[in-house]
């Protein structure tokens, strides 16, 4: 007899508590949350503050249409989502794909943004403080869509592999909450990197 | 009331071959084991940096000494920091949290036991890496070895600039990794206790132990990843070239400032909670009463996660900020004082009318209580901006820092190894050897810490490898080491205390302190699974409803 | 058991009362926080000693409280199977001891706010001394800019009479790394932070000579940067202002020396006011035999520390940033002639 005995009382009635996958994902992207505002405020504190180089009016393009990728993908995501939970597979990998190129999009811009920036201006981390907090800002960001893109691929892989039904609902939801954070993300740095910071 | 007892005997032993103990220890993901390791491993790196405190005070026991040379004694304040609070004080904690969170809430495992292992793991490199750098940090320059920069690297201090070499660089990234296990850790220390709790068990009824460890759980997600952040900004300066702390280049030194204290003020909270925990577990059994005033202590907790975040720059006193921030740091930082200080009045409350018994556990944590009182007060001391200019910066703040972490944390730490290694072990602590350890340390940690507070008064600075013999601090010093010796020799019989025990030790049984809490229920150690069937729990004391069915929690709940 | 603990009790707090009076009683330390002889000093000196009432009167009432519980409840073999009655808690207890440590904070940061106001924002009288404070790896620049002195590691500032005051304000800057300003007699630590520019005041009432050192540690050799202020009566520093605003003394005799000084490395880094050193990033040596100590305080200024300095600073401060001269014998002691000269 190993256990004291634990008499089981009334049973309490629904006992509902939150999903773990939820929770966890909740929890990382509060700290992802606490690191973007870290560079964040390096960014704003150092606005204006380069003794020497390029300011962002001379360097910066908005990235409207990429923007509109990124943004958009989180839509689809959520569609993917709904999908998957009725049970319309296709639909589902369909706009889970359309999200990924999306993303992918997102990134290409990104790259031909920077491709531009130091090959032809010659604007680079170490160029002045906003070359340090600019590239560091948005590399950061475009680090966790990276991230986020070799996960939809992953999925993406084994939908494919017809592994992916409505039991697997909950997971996906988890990673839609992350992807929905990225763009929120975007959504910040692009106000204060374009539009305040010019 | 239906009983429902399932005997679950323990399968025999088979002969097992140590190839495979190895195997099933490194690649475990049970939460008991891993907190296991998790503790294992902080003694060790205590011991390590036990050693480097030893070295720090043998060369400052007199004026002009020359024990070990300027080079090394800078090493050895930083790696003595930095391994104490992210190789020791961080592992013990999660490793206790990791152990009793999910048993104190009626769960078999933490919610990712692969996250949990992983966490661990990476915990543990970021250790090899940090020590690591005694051998393999020399770089270019040939100017390489363990960090010396202090363990908050200042900038620029840190940077490639004053900093060749690649020890700076084994300071950040071991520390960078051991972060993101921490945050990982927490992460699963959130879910597990949100999703994973047992029927019946509402936040309300949750032990405080698991309420304390939710809410420094919490803490580390905001307060961890800015160091991570600082930590990233100045590789990329020593790097890629990049300005974030290059005052040269327009860049602000002050920045890493606000950015590490950000972190490390909270930091030291996320310290000081589990501590609470446990002696907010221990203290009621040993006073036979449950904890006065249960409500308030969660409110006071949570008052304390949020406040912390507002205080950081009293570390700053000194850099120069207007006095207007000035004052509002001194605001927060007293008004922090507020709910901490409640806490420590809700314990002498739980103690007030009970009966208690003076068993080792207990003892320490009635040190606790004073000594974090004392500690506390001298916070407050160093909260008052003006009085921190001349504090701050000094063996005042050395001396404050060190009563809060051995006379708080550790403490609190040996209270819990105390209380529950019969728990993780199944047999007893020699409580001879217990007083012995307590008593010596308890002399030893007084001789040291008090001591240190007054050549801080007079003027003694931090961080110095040696002082002039016309200043007064020759004798202060002299005894200050002295207590640091006395304070090794208990460590060394506690040591020995845990290994002897383990083979000696009096069979602990399930329940050797008479307690309340769902841990205290099962078989010590516990078998793999925790719980053969899940408990359902009505109130916060579940095993006082079982064995006083007369008058149980539950009809007070 | 309860008897051990008020014994050990007792015994620890004669102890520590002990070493108190010995401490206090000691050799005079000329950097105690409560020796004050500034007006910055003494401000703060009253706020900490209220600060100290109000703590150690919490420590004697929780304190006392605690060890009364200690003393008063412990069980006793009678009570082997009794239970205490199990309280939770008490509301109104709860709340008074939330509003009166809400009363003590408000009291502490009232005294506090007001103490800082008057240090930081303390307004800068016309008769003010300016002096800029420069910190280096392992040394301290002083400039008087409006009376073109720059000079090393030792200070000399007037003293202030209350009834005409003449503070001296320093401006603090950095060369390199943090750094912190710390005289205690004469007032609380500024840090020299590059990149920013900070300021504290000072207005000793008493002459005399009052040490300090950096306090943020800033390299291997942070232990050895230390601070020395000489307080002086109008006339004494009148006349040291005189002599510091003159060139360096021309003596014929060392001219060996002071040609060694000039072709070998020594002005890359150091200057001296009317010859062709102009070198900024080592210490002022223009009035070099005026000072007490070289190395910032690191070593006594004589002869022989002199010549070892030259010849192997790392006998003295290992890791400072003086390069050992690697020079001949002669040369050497030529150019230690030479600098003897520079009073």
């Amino acid at each position: 007899m190993s256990a004291l005995t634990i008499p089981i009382n009334e049973l309490p009635g629904a006992w509902r508590l939150p999903g773990r996958g939820k929770v966890a994902m909740t929890g990382l992207i509060i700290a992802e949350s606490s690191i973007f505002t870290i560079f964040v405020v390096a960014y704003l504190f150092y606005m204006g503050k380069s003794l020497s180089g390029p300011t962002p009016r001379e360097i910066l393009e908005a990235p409207i249409f990429y923007t509109i990728c990124l943004l958009s993908s989180s839509i689809t995501v959520h569609l993917a989502g709904m999908f998957l939970e009725r049970g319309k597979q296709a639909a589902f990998l369909g706009s889970w794909i359309l999200t990924f190129v999306l993303g992918g999009l997102f990134m290409f811009g990104t790259a031909q943004e920077w491709h531009r920036m130091i090959y032809e201006k010659d604007f680079t981390i170490a160029t002045n403080l906003f070359g340090t907090t600019y590239y560091s800002l948005v590399g950061l960001h475009a680090f966790h869509v990276t991230v986020g893109l070799v996960m939809l691929a992953i999925v993406a892989a084994f939908a494919l592999a017809g592994r992916v039904g409505r039991e697997q609902t909950g997971r996906v939801e988890v990673l839609s909450m992350y992807w929905h954070f990225v763009d929120a993300v975007w959504v910040v740095v692009f106000t204060v990197v374009y539009i305040i910071g010019r | 009331m239906s009983t429902n007892a399932i005997a679950i005997d323990g399968l025999p032993a088979a002969e097992r071959q140590w190839t495979e103990t190895l195997h099933e220890w490194v690649t475990t993901v049970d939460h008991k084991k891993l907190g296991i390791m998790y503790i294992v491993y902080a003694l060790f790196f205590l011991v390590v940096a036990g050693t480097e405190a030893m070295i720090i005070r043998i060369q400052l026991m007199h004026a002009h000494n020359n024990f070990v040379s300027p080079k090394v004694f800078n090493r050895m304040f930083t790696m003595h920091g930095s391994t104490m609070i992210f190789f020791v004080a961080i592992p013990v904690l999660f490793g206790f949290a990791n152990y009793l969170v999910p048993l104190m809430i009626g769960a078999r495992d933490m919610a990712f036991p692969r996250l949990n292992a992983f966490s661990f793991w990476l915990t543990a490199l970021g250790g090899f890496l940090l020590y690591f750098s005694f051998v393999g940090a020399n770089g270019l320059y040939g100017a390489g070895n363990a960090p010396d920069v202090g363990w908050w690297a200042y900038a620029p201090l840190a940077s490639k600039a004053f900093s060749p070499g690649h020890s700076s660089d084994y300071w950040t990234i071991s520390i960078l990794v051991a972060g993101f296990g921490t945050i990982g850790a927490s992460i699963n220390i959130i879910a597990t206790v949100l999703s994973m709790r047992c029927p019946g068990m509402t936040l309300g009824r949750m032990p405080l132990l698991v309420w304390l460890n939710v809410v420094m759980s919490g803490m580390v997600l905001i307060a961890v990843t800015p160091l991570s952040a600082a930590q990233i900004m100045l590789l990329v300066d020593r790097y890629l070239g990049g300005h974030f702390f290059d005052t040269q280049a327009g860049g602000s030194a002050t920045l890493w400032m606000h950015f590490f204290w950000i972190f490390g003020h909270p930091e030291v909270y996320i310290l000081i909670l589990p501590s609470f925990a446990f002696i907010s577990e221990i203290v009621p059994v040993f006073s036979r009463k449950p904890i006065f005033g249960y409500p308030v202590m969660v409110a006071a907790t949570l008052f304390i996660a949020f406040v912390s975040m507002s205080v950081w720059a009293h570390h700053m006193f000194s850099i120069g900020m207007s006095s207007y921030a000035n004052s509002f740091f001194t605001i927060t930082s007293m008004c922090v004082g507020i709910p901490t200080g409640i806490k420590i009045f809700n314990w002498l409350g739980t103690m007030w009318g009970g009966r208690i018994q003076f068993k080792v556990p207990m003892l320490f944590s009635i040190a606790f209580l004073f000594q974090f009182l004392i500690a506390g007060l001298t916070g407050i001391m160093l909260a008052s901006s003006p009085f921190d200019w001349q504090l701050t910066l000094s063996y005042f703040v050395v001396a404050h820092f060190h009563y809060v972490i051995v006379g708080g944390i550790l403490f609190a730490l040996f209270a819990a190894f105390y209380y529950w290694y019969p728990k993780f072990t199944g047999r007893m602590l020699s409580e001879t050897l217990g007083k012995w350890h307590f008593w010596l340390f308890v002399i030893g940690f007084h001789m040291t810490f008090d001591v240190m507070h007054i050549p801080g008064l007079l003027g003694m600075p931090r961080r110095i490898y040696t002082y002039e013999p016309d200043r007064g601090w020759d004798t202060l010093n002299l005894i200050v080491t002295i207590g640091a010796v006395i304070q090794a020799i208990a460590i060394l019989i506690f040591v020995w205390n845990l290994i002897v025990s383990y083979f000696k030790g009096a069979k602990a049984g399930n329940d050797p302190w008479d307690a309340w809490t769902l841990e205290w229920s099962v078989s010590s150690p516990p078998p793999d699974y925790n719980f053969a069937a899940v408990p359902v729990v009505a109130s916060r004391r579940p095993l006082w409803d079982l064995k006083h069915p007369e008058d149980p929690d539950s009809r007070y709940d | 058991m309860r008897r051990t603990i008020q014994i050990g009790g007792l015994l620890l707090w004669r102890v520590a009362a002990a070493v108190a009076a010995q401490a206090a009683s000691a050799p005079v330390s000329s950097t105690n926080i409560f020796a004050p002889a500034s007006t910055p000093a003494r401000t703060i000196f009253g706020l900490s000693m209220f600060v100290l009432a109000v703590t150690a009167l919490i420590f004697v009432v929780v304190g006392g409280l605690l060890a009364y519980s200690v003393m008063r409840f412990g069980s006793k073999a009678a009570d082997a199977n009794r239970e205490p009655a199990q309280v939770y808690g008490s509301t109104q207890i709860e709340l008074a001891w939330t509003v009166i440590p809400v009363l003590i904070v408000v009291v502490l940061f009232l005294a506090t706010a007001r103490v800082i106001h008057a240090i930081e924002d303390a307004p800068k009288p016309t008769e003010a001394l300016d002096v800029t404070v420069i910190g280096h790896q392992y040394w301290w620049e002083f400039r008087y800019p409006k009376l073109g002195i720059v000079t090393a590691n030792e200070l000399h500032i007037p003293v202030s009479d209350p009834a005409h005051p003449t503070p001296t304000f320093l401006k603090l800057l950095s060369a390199d790394t943090d750094h912190s300003f710390w005289v205690p007699e004469l007032g609380g630590k500024t840090d020299l932070i590059p990149n920013r520019v900070n300021q504290m005041w000072m207005d000793p009432a008493r002459p005399g000579m009052y040490r300090g050192q950096c306090a943020q540690y800033c390299g291997v050799q942070h232990a050895k940067m230390l601070l020395r202020v000489y307080v002086e009566r109008p006339a004494d520093f009148d006349a040291w202002v005189h002599a510091q605003q003159q060139t360096a003394v021309q003596d014929a005799t060392v001219a060996e020396g002071r040609r060694v000084f000039e072709t070998t490395s020594c002005i890359n880094c150091h200057a001296v006011n009317g010859t062709a050193a102009t070198g900024r990033f080592g210490p002022d040596l223009t009035h070099l035999m005026s000072r007490g100590t070289l190395a910032a305080g690191a070593a006594a200024n004589t002869h022989d520390q002199l010549r070892l300095w030259i010849e192997n600073p790392d006998a003295i401060k290992p890791g400072s940033l003086m390069p050992a001269m690697q020079l001949p014998v002669e040369e050497r002691d030529a150019l230690v002639a030479y600098l003897e000269t520079l009073r």
